[in-house]
């Protein structure tokens, strides 16, 4: 009797899971779709002005309202989204995989060259996140690309972290010896064996990344250092419109909102991720 | 009858925060081609470093393997791969054996794949091997966590057989297993060497399994070789006195308490000629 429960309680458990995979998932799906044909989506262009409809409250012909451009806020926020998250999307996969590369290498070699590569991320984790990004990013004069490098500096030390200690983990496990003993190369070994043996966690913290990186890419375009104006990007529309923050609240409200529906779609989906690797469950 | 295998002083110290520990000392054997040798002694006393060293899954820092009047120990490349194709080895946990996210049926054709076999051939190849080690071929497609733990060895075997090798060394294949799965296991292990002429190294602690199956035992303690001979004669007359302890720590049927002192820790009470 006992068991039939836990079978049953498996069961709820794991359609649970599924129906969050296929929820969530498909939300995420559907923001990288939306980014992808933004162009295609807008109801205006988002960077013709017209001063005669400026700064219109959300209604009407203009959902979300305009800005002080007299553009249309929908249709920026849905072409925003491009820059925003494509750019947070390239620098996840940027740093997983330079992260991952260095972990797997520093996991599976060790000696020297771990020691040597660790002290390197150790100098990268004990600068101050942000303040460095910051710093790089002044340097190199600012813009979306130039933000998201600056922001990749202080992200891979976290990847090659996590990826070489389940590298270590997994390493002395006897499927790798016995993959040895059936004589795989040392890259055969670690495409076919380590890699995906090590993914699951690296892909859970790569997912629930994308909202941490749209939230730094947005807030090095708050502080003038990703995008450059007229460029829609969500950050950068709400630095722009914090002077009219008590006046014309949706011009930074629209933005805003866009962002915090993305990070919660994206951290949902990351966190659903990791429910259906787990083996546990 | 020629040797297979000539082990010769082998040395192996590990560092954990640079504080040295010998787990080999000096181990030194010879076996015959046909042969099967148990090393038995307690827990941390070198066996399983030996067979790794063996194997080439751990490199000692001094001694020479022979395999066939061959010194292994300098492999590398190509030869490596060609002396895989003459030692296997089963491992203790078999599950842990298979990579989880592979069938067991990928794990046995993967040496073959690896040797430049065609994928029909292997998969031929593979199903003869389960057939060898009496599993159905439908255990091919399942995952290690879907067999039971005695399937799952089976299958080990059956991955150790693929490149028919000369020599199988067996760490502890059985302690993972319960009784009635360890004797079939060992029954097949027994068919197995006089079908194919297997040499085999059974590293274990069971000495029963020793004195049945093979036909040399080496007792080992704190990295080194302090008895060896006939298994029968090492196990019912030891000439040493730790051989003598570890012979006496085993539970009998007969009487249901210990007859000697178990030997705790590596550590030899007085008397121990080794201590």
């Amino acid at each position: 009797m006992e068991e039939k429960i836990t079978v049953r309680e498996q069961k709820i458990v794991k359609n649970r899971t599924k129906y969050k995979m296929m929820v969530f998932g498909g939300l995420a799906v559907f923001v990288i779709l939306m980014a992808a044909l933004a162009p295609y989506l807008t109801p205006y262009d988002p960077y013709e002005q017209d001063l005669s409809i400026a700064l219109q409250p959300p209604g009407g012909s203009h959902l979300l309202g305009t800005d002080r451009y007299g553009r249309d806020m929908l249709s920026r926020v849905i072409i925003g989204s491009q820059t925003t998250i494509f750019s947070a999307l390239f620098l996840v996969a940027a740093v997983t995989c330079v992260g991952g590369a260095v972990g797997i290498i520093c996991g599976y070699h060790g000696g020297k060259l771990d020691s040597f590569l660790m002290r390197v991320s150790d100098i990268f984790l004990a600068f101050p996140g942000m303040v460095f990004a910051i710093a790089v990013a002044s340097v190199m004069n600012g813009g979306v690309m130039n933000a998201a490098v600056a922001l990749a500096c202080i992200s891979w030390p976290k990847y090659a972290r996590i990826t070489r200690s389940q590298v270590m983990m997994i390493k002395n496990m006897p499927y790798i010896a016995a993959a040895k003993l059936s004589g795989s190369g040392t890259w055969k070994m670690i495409g076919k064996h380590v890699v995906p043996n090590i993914a699951g966690p690296v892909v859970v913290t790569a997912v629930l990344d994308i909202g941490t990186m749209i939230m730094e890419i947005a807030g090095l375009s708050f502080l003038g250092l990703g995008a450059a104006p007229p460029t829609a990007e969500w950050g950068s529309m709400m630095s722009n419109g914090r002077s009219m923050l008590q006046t014309s609240p949706w011009v930074i409200l629209a933005p805003g909102c866009a962002i915090f529906l993305t990070v919660v779609i994206f951290n949902l989906a990351g966190d659903t991720v990791r429910d259906v690797l787990d083996p546990r469950e | 009858m020629e040797n297979i295998l000539e082990v010769k002083e082998l040395k192996k110290t590990f560092y954990k925060n640079k504080i040295p520990f010998e787990a080999v000392k000096s181990v030194s054997f010879q076996m015959k081609k046909g042969q099967c040798m148990g090393i038995v002694g307690e827990s941390g006393c070198g066996k399983s470093t030996t067979a790794k060293i063996i194997t080439h899954l751990t490199v000692p820092d001094g001694g020479s393997v022979l395999l066939n009047g061959r010194e292994t120990l300098s492999l590398k490349g190509k030869s490596l791969r060609k002396l895989y194709g003459e030692v296997q080895m089963v491992f203790q946990t078999p599950q842990d054996s298979f990579d989880p996210r592979c069938t067991l049926g990928d794990g046995i054709m993967e040496g073959m794949r690896n040797r430049g076999m065609k994928k029909r051939k292997a998969k031929e190849r593979m199903y003869e091997l389960l057939d060898m080690v009496e599993l159905d071929g439908g255990f091919a497609s399942r995952y290690p966590h879907e067999v039971s733990g005695g399937q799952c060895q089976r299958a080990a075997i059956a991955r150790a057989l693929a490149p028919n090798p000369q020599l199988i060394i067996c760490d502890e294949a059985t302690s993972a297993l319960d009784v009635t799965v360890q004797a079939q296991i060992v029954e097949l292990l027994k068919k197995l060497q006089k079908e194919q002429g297997l040499s085999l190294i059974l590293i274990s602690h069971d000495l029963a399994l020793v004195q049945n199956l093979c036909d040399h035992a080496a007792v080992m303690y704190k990295g080194s070789v302090v008895e060896q001979g006939a298994a029968d004669e090492v196990i019912r007359n030891p000439k040493e006195t730790y051989t003598q302890m570890l012979v006496d720590s085993v539970f009998g049927w007969e009487s249901p308490g210990r007859r000697q002192p178990f030997i705790y820790g590596g550590v030899c009470p007085a008397g121990c000629g080794t201590a």
